[in-house]
């Protein structure tokens, strides 16, 4: 792990590597080439900055300067914070003991909600052999009721739908009622993408989630996001303090630095990958797989 | 922004800003390091002038190639593309009611995402509200067959546009990027020089990822222009600045709401004004 890394600073060492010390010049031309590359991966401009200030204090306070093989230093310091910066505390879904337990998906227009909803009923079915509802809280974009409709259908999940004309809270309400109805261990509600500078739209989702009084609520980010991924993250949090991510899209080539932004200014664990458009293409996230990502030079 | 003494604070709040907006580290050395030459060969004295010269900068960049989009081929074929859920069909939706509705052309639309669940159902609603013609095919089936057709029908009925809708795909995965390609092709056998346009639509909320959309996705097929969508949020959509410092394909429109009316024309201008402007 961190080869790519590793190599990219060997190189910008490599005059010193010689000489087999590093002066303070150094480690401030390698700091500079860190920042680049975790600026490339959308590592938000703020955490890249404290990153690299305790990255080089820590650096100047190992007395690095003058050791021998400092360039292994360099590399061993950035690779353990940056695992801090991702790693921590992992998490998992938090299950009622009184089910249904109910999971709440939130984010921004076309993250992957919807099939992120679908994902994670097929992934809890199989894990955990729950039988999951799914509640099709989306009434505004065209045909997204049918879309949970097919997906939810394809997954084998009880789909709760009432079409485009009933209110959201209503809805969500209702659905709840049903999975307990049904005996459903898991209910997952599905809501439309929605802004998080969209006062209205965030004041529904407060009042659905006042409705079914979710155990879990997932911000669902696409791993392509930039740097307003943070913004998107702090505001979703100042509104409904969600309790994990979803990562979406990772399948792209996108580094993903928006994960390592959102862990590092909320706090909250990336629960879950989606790599896919297939309905399988779900898992649990790797943290360290991810640092690896984003720092692949 | 260029408050107070011009010092190495403000090349660094400047640098701060642009990378904050998604423009990407070397773009932004590069509008950086040009507007600091200028400030210090003494060309440009206090606050306003830097700010405005800065502003230019930026839209000197963003300028890019024509902006405008051509519908006088009877019928013009226009083909959009883009990574999932940035925002094609509901683009598709807003410009179909623009040419049918407000300038009073007839559009016929291509339900070419055969593969997304309820894809053709969220066009066919589109369709609707535009009170243009859809034409589709059942879920699963060619992509190719059923823009075929639409072009087909377009000309049968005389139709002025033609819009065909894909499904959305990552530019890393290669068989997708050779099946636009082939729609392409297929386009092209029922009417010769078209798809006349083809748009890929960009999320403003992409970061440095976008410039390789834009790399991979024009090497699939020839891209026209850009389409910005989701500029409502508080991203600036910075990255199509480096898309067109780097490849040169203009932005053509904005997005700026899942409403019929929110698609605007680009105004280069007014994009590097709202680039710099702090909290939205
Ligand atoms: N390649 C890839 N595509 C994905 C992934 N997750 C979702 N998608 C696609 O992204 C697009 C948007 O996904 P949706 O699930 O509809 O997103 P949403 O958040 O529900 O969208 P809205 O309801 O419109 O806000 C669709 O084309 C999905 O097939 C993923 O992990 N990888
Ligand atoms: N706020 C905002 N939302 C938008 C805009 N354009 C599209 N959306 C929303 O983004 C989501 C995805 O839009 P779609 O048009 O389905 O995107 P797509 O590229 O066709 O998606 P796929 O076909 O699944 O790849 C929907 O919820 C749209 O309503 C925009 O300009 N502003
Ligand atoms: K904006
Ligand atoms: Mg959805
Ligand atoms: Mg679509």
């Amino acid at each position: 792990m961190f080869d790519a890394l590793s190599e990219k600073l060997q190189a910008t060492l490599a005059d010193v590597r010689g000489r087999g010390t590093l002066t303070e010049d150094d480690i401030k031309k390698a700091m500079r080439e860190i920042r680049l590359a975790l600026l490339e991966a959308d590592v938000n401009f703020k955490v890249v900055k404290e990153f690299t200030n305790t990255v080089r204090e820590r650096c100047m306070g190992a007395d690095i300067v003058g050791q021998l093989n400092p360039g292994q230093q360099v590399v061993k310091i950035v690779h353990e914070e940056l695992e801090a910066l991702m790693g921590g505390q992992s998490g998992d879904i938090v299950f009622s003991p009184r089910p249904p337990t109910v999971i709440l998906m939130a984010g921004l227009q076309g993250s992957g909600k919807t099939t992120a909803t679908a994902k994670l009923a097929k992934f809890l079915q199989k894990e955990h052999g729950s039988s999951v509802g799914v509640a099709a809280c989306d009434v505004y974009r065209p045909a997204a009721v049918d879309q949970l409709v097919k997906v939810g259908g394809q997954v084998g999940a009880t789909v709760y739908e009432q079409g485009t004309d009933r209110d959201p809270v209503d809805i969500a309400r209702w659905a709840l009622d049903q999975a307990k109805q049904d005996g459903k261990d898991v209910l997952i509600v599905d809501t439309s993408g929605r802004l998080h500078v969209d006062e209205k739209l965030m004041e529904e989702l407060k009042n659905i989630r006042t409705a079914v009084r979710p155990h879990n609520i997932l911000l669902v980010v696409d791993a392509m996001t930039g740097q307003d991924a943070v913004n998107v993250a702090e505001q979703f949090g100042a509104a409904v303090n969600f309790d994990g991510v979803i990562m979406s899209k990772l399948d792209g080539d996108a580094r993903g630095g928006a994960a390592l932004s959102v862990k590092a200014v909320t706090g909250k664990p990336i629960l879950f990958a989606s790599t896919g458009e297939k309905l399988d293409q779900f898992e649990r996230f790797h943290p360290d797989r991810m640092a690896q990502r984003i720092l692949g030079m | 922004l260029f408050e107070g003494d011009i010092d190495e604070d403000t090349w660094e709040r400047l640098e701060e800003a642009l990378i904050m907006a998604d423009v990407g580290a070397q773009t932004t050395a590069k509008v950086v390091g040009q507007l600091e030459q200028e400030a210090t060969e003494g060309g440009l004295v206090g606050g306003e002038a830097l700010s405005q010269r800065l502003t230019e900068l930026l839209a000197d960049i963003a300028r890019t190639g024509d902006g405008r989009i051509d519908v006088s081929h009877g019928p013009t074929v226009i083909m959009t593309i883009g990574v999932n859920g940035t925002g094609k069909t509901t683009t598709i939706g807003k410009l179909a009611w623009h040419l049918q509705k407000e300038l009073g052309l007839t559009v016929v639309l291509g339900a070419a995402d055969t593969f997304r669940a309820a894809a053709v159902e969220q066009l066919e609603q589109w369709s609707v509200r535009a009170g243009c013609e859809i034409v589709k095919g059942p879920e699963g089936s060619d992509p190719g067959s059923v823009a075929f057709e639409a072009v087909k029908r377009g000309r049968e009925i005389g139709a002025d546009v033609v819009i065909v809708d894909t499904a959305g795909r990552l530019h890393n995965q290669d068989h997708l990027m050779e099946e636009l390609a082939k729609i392409r092709r297929v386009i092209g056998k029922q009417l010769a020089d078209a798809p006349h346009e083809t748009l890929l639509t960009v999320d403003s909320t992409t970061g440095q990822n976008g410039l390789r959309q834009a790399q991979l996705f024009s090497q699939a097929v020839p891209v026209d222009g850009i389409v910005l969508t989701k500029l409502d949020g508080t991203a600036k959509g910075g990255i199509a600045l480096a898309i067109a410092a780097e490849t040169g394909i203009p932005v053509k429109l904005i997005g700026i709401g899942e409403a019929l009316e929110d698609l605007r024309p680009f105004d280069a201008d007014d994009f590097a004004a709202a680039l710099l402007s702090r909290g939205d």
